[in-house]
C-alpha cells in the first residue's frame, strides 16, 4: 500500500513537471501560431515590433551567437584539456581554475552583461556591437562548456592513454584520435547548454549588442538579439503581445533546432572517428 | 592456432619448445644497473640489476606490489608519465643510455612495447588499432600499411578471423582477440623487446592458453619480458626468471637465472617458499 503510494506519488512528481512544460509551450504555440508565418520571418519589424516581422533580429541572433561560438570553442576547448590533461589531480593552480569556474558559472548574467559593456564595449572601444556580444555571451558559455567537457576528457578509460603513450603516440595523436572523440558526447552536452543559455540571454545583451532593430551590416553594427526583442516587446510596447508571443515561438524552436544540429554534427564525427561494439 | 603456416621463424630456438630450456644465446638486451624507482617519497624498487638476454623469456614472479609493474613501465620510461615518479641507476639499451634524459622517448617506445594486463584496443576499427601507430610513426603509403597489418595478425594468428571484418570495431571482439589485437599492434611498430604486465590474467583459461602459445612463438624473433602470478605458466614459458619480494616495504630482487634451476633448486629460502606456493 505504502510502495503504491509512493509509486503515485513519483510520477505525480514527473508529470507535474512535464505538465508545467507542456502548459507553456501549449499556451505559446496557441498565442504564436496566428501571428506567425513566413512573411513574418522575412521582413523588418514594423512600428517597434507590433507590425512586420523580425528578420535583422534573427540575423543578428544568428550573428551574435556564431561570434560567441566561433570564440568559446577553441578557447573552451583548450582550456579543458589542459585542465584534464594536463594539471596533476590536486594541483594547486588547476583546482584554482576550477574553483573561478564554478563559480562564474553561477554569476548573474547581467553582470556578465556589465562586465561586457566596461571591457568589449568600452575598454576595447567595440561599442555596442554584435562583436561585443558575442564575446560576451562567449564568457558566460565558456565555464559551463570548459567544466563539461573536461569532465568528458577526464571520463576517458585511462587504459587507452596508457595504450597510446605505450605506442610511442604524441600527447597531441592521442588526444586527436583517441580522447577527443571518445569525449564527442560529452562536449556536444556542454556546448548545447551553453548555446541554449546564450540563445535566450537577455540581461548580458542589452548592454554589450544593444537593440537596434535594422539589419545590421558587419560584426560591429549594433543587433538586436531574439530574446531581447521579446522582453521589449512585452515589457515596453503596448498592444506588443501577439509579436512577442510568435518571437518566442521561433526562439524555442530555434533552440531545438540548433541542439538537434549540433548533436548530429557530433554523432556523424563520432561513428567516423569512434567505432564502440 | 597452430597452423604450421604462420609459424614465425625461430631464430634462436633450438626444437621443441619445453619447460624453460636453456635455448637462447646469453646476450645482454637490456642491462641493468641499480635501478630504484620511487613515486614521491616512497621506494617501491630498491637497486635492482640484471640483465635481459636477447630473444629470451624472462620471466618476473613475486607477490602483488614488490615493484615487478614499476620495474616493467622503467623499461619503456611510462614511469616518465607518473607525477612524481623518480627513476634512478643505469639501464643500457642497443647501444643507448635507455634512462638518459635526452633520450627520444616516442622512439624508444617504438623498439620496446608494451602489452597491458587488461586488453586495451582504441574504440576503432581493427584496421584503425593497427594503422594509428603506424602512421604516428610516419608510415603512410597504403600498400606497406595494408602488407604491414596483414603480416602482424597472421603473427598473432589472428588474421583468419579477422579478415572480412577488419572495418568492424575491436572492442567487438572477445577478450582473447582484443589482446592478440594489442599484441599485434604492439609488433607492427617492429619493436625487437615486449614487456608484457600479467597479459594472461583477465582472460579466460582457453584464451589464456592462446595467448600463452603466441608468447611462446615471439621467443627468438623478440625479447620478451613477461610480470606473471602464474608460476606454472612462468615455468612453461620462460628461460629466465626473476623473483622479487617486499623487505621492509621496499621491492626487491632476491633472484634471478636460469628459469628452471630457480624453480627447482633455488638459492634463496624466499624463493624457495615462494615458488613451493608456502609464502605470498
Amino acid at each position: 500500500m505504502a510502495d503504491r503510494a509512493f509509486t503515485l506519488a513519483i510520477w505525480g512528481a514527473a508529470a507535474l513537471v512535464a505538465s508545467a512544460f507542456l502548459w507553456l509551450l501549449g499556451d505559446l504555440v496557441w498565442h504564436g501560431m496566428a501571428h506567425l508565418s513566413w512573411s513574418f520571418l522575412v521582413s523588418a519589424p514594423v512600428s517597434a515590433g507590433r507590425e512586420g516581422g523580425i528578420a535583422p533580429i534573427l540575423v543578428s541572433t544568428l550573428l551574435i551567437l556564431a561570434v560567441a561560438l566561433a570564440a568559446a570553442i577553441p578557447l573552451g576547448l583548450g582550456a579543458a584539456v589542459w585542465l584534464a590533461e594536463y594539471t596533476r589531480r590536486g594541483d594547486a593552480l588547476g583546482q584554482g581554475v576550477r574553483l573561478s569556474l564554478d563559480v562564474l558559472a553561477g554569476v548573474p548574467s547581467i553582470v556578465f552583461g556589465l562586465f561586457g559593456n566596461a571591457f568589449f564595449s568600452v575598454f576595447l572601444g567595440l561599442g555596442f556591437s554584435i562583436l561585443s556580444g558575442g564575446l560576451t555571451l562567449a564568457c558566460m558559455i565558456l565555464p559551463i562548456f570548459i567544466r563539461t567537457s573536461e569532465a568528458g576528457i577526464s571520463a576517458v578509460n585511462d587504459a587507452w592513454r596508457h595504450g597510446a603513450h605505450a605506442l610511442g603516440m604524441t600527447r597531441a595523436a592521442a588526444l586527436w584520435h583517441i580522447l577527443l572523440p571518445s569525449a564527442a558526447p560529452a562536449i556536444a552536452a556542454g556546448l548545447m547548454l551553453g548555446i541554449g543559455r546564450a540563445t535566450a540571454e537577455t540581461a548580458a545583451l542589452i548592454f554589450t549588442s544593444g537593440y537596434v532593430d535594422r539589419m545590421p551590416e558587419s560584426l560591429s553594427d549594433s543587433g538586436r538579439a531574439l530574446a531581447v526583442h521579446i522582453y521589449e516587446l512585452s515589457m515596453n510596447v503596448t498592444g506588443g503581445d501577439s509579436a512577442a508571443y510568435a518571437s518566442a515561438l521561433v526562439l524555442i524552436v530555434l533552440i531545438v533546432a540548433i541542439n538537434a544540429g549540433a548533436l548530429t554534427l557530433s554523432d556523424r564525427w563520432l561513428a567516423r572517428r569512434i567505432t564502440l561494439s | 592456432m597452430t597452423n604450421p603456416e604462420y609459424e614465425l621463424p625461430a631464430t634462436y630456438t633450438v626444437g621443441e619448445v619445453e619447460a624453460g630450456p636453456p635455448c637462447c644465446e646469453p646476450v645482454p638486451h637490456l642491462s641493468i644497473a641499480n635501478l630504484s624507482v620511487a613515486y614521491g617519497s616512497t621506494l617501491v624498487l630498491d637497486k635492482v640489476s640484471l640483465d635481459i638476454y636477447q630473444g629470451c623469456i624472462t620471466a618476473l614472479i613475486g607477490p602483488s606490489g614488490c615493484g615487478k609493474t614499476s620495474f616493467l613501465s622503467a623499461l619503456n620510461r611510462l614511469t616518465d608519465l607518473i607525477p612524481g615518479a623518480q627513476v634512478s641507476g643505469r639501464i643500457q639499451f642497443e647501444n643507448s643510455e635507455l634512462l638518459d634524459p635526452q633520450l627520444d622517448v616516442l622512439a624508444l617506445r617504438r623498439r620496446i612495447g608494451m602489452i597491458f594486463q587488461k586488453p586495451n584496443p582504441f574504440p576503432l576499427s581493427i584496421r584503425r588499432n593497427l594503422e594509428l601507430p603506424l602512421r604516428e610513426h610516419g608510415v603512410r603509403r597504403r600498400k606497406v600499411l595494408e602488407e604491414r597489418i596483414e603480416t602482424v595478425l597472421r603473427d598473432v594468428g589472428l588474421w583468419d578471423e579477422v579478415r572480412d571484418r577488419l572495418d568492424k570495431p575491436a572492442l567487438a571482439l572477445s577478450g582473447g582477440q582484443q589482446q592478440r589485437l594489442c599484441i599485434a599492434r604492439a609488433l607492427v611498430l617492429e619493436p625487437s623487446v615486449l614487456l608484457m604486465d600479467e597479459p594472461c590474467s583477465a582472460l579466460d583459461p582457453i584464451a589464456s592458453g592462446v595467448v600463452e602459445e603466441l608468447i611462446q612463438r615471439l621467443r627468438g624473433r623478440y625479447t620478451v619480458v613477461i610480470v606473471t602470478h602464474n608460476l606454472s605458466q612462468a615455468r612453461r614459458i620462460a628461460n629466465y626468471a626473476a623473483f622479487f619480494w617486499m623487505q621492509e616495504s621496499v621491492g626487491k630482487l632476491i633472484e634471478f637465472g636460469h628459469c628452471q634451476p630457480l624453480f627447482e633448486a633455488p638459492v634463496d629460502p624466499l624463493t624457495l617458499a615462494y615458488v613451493s606456493g608456502l609464502r605470498g
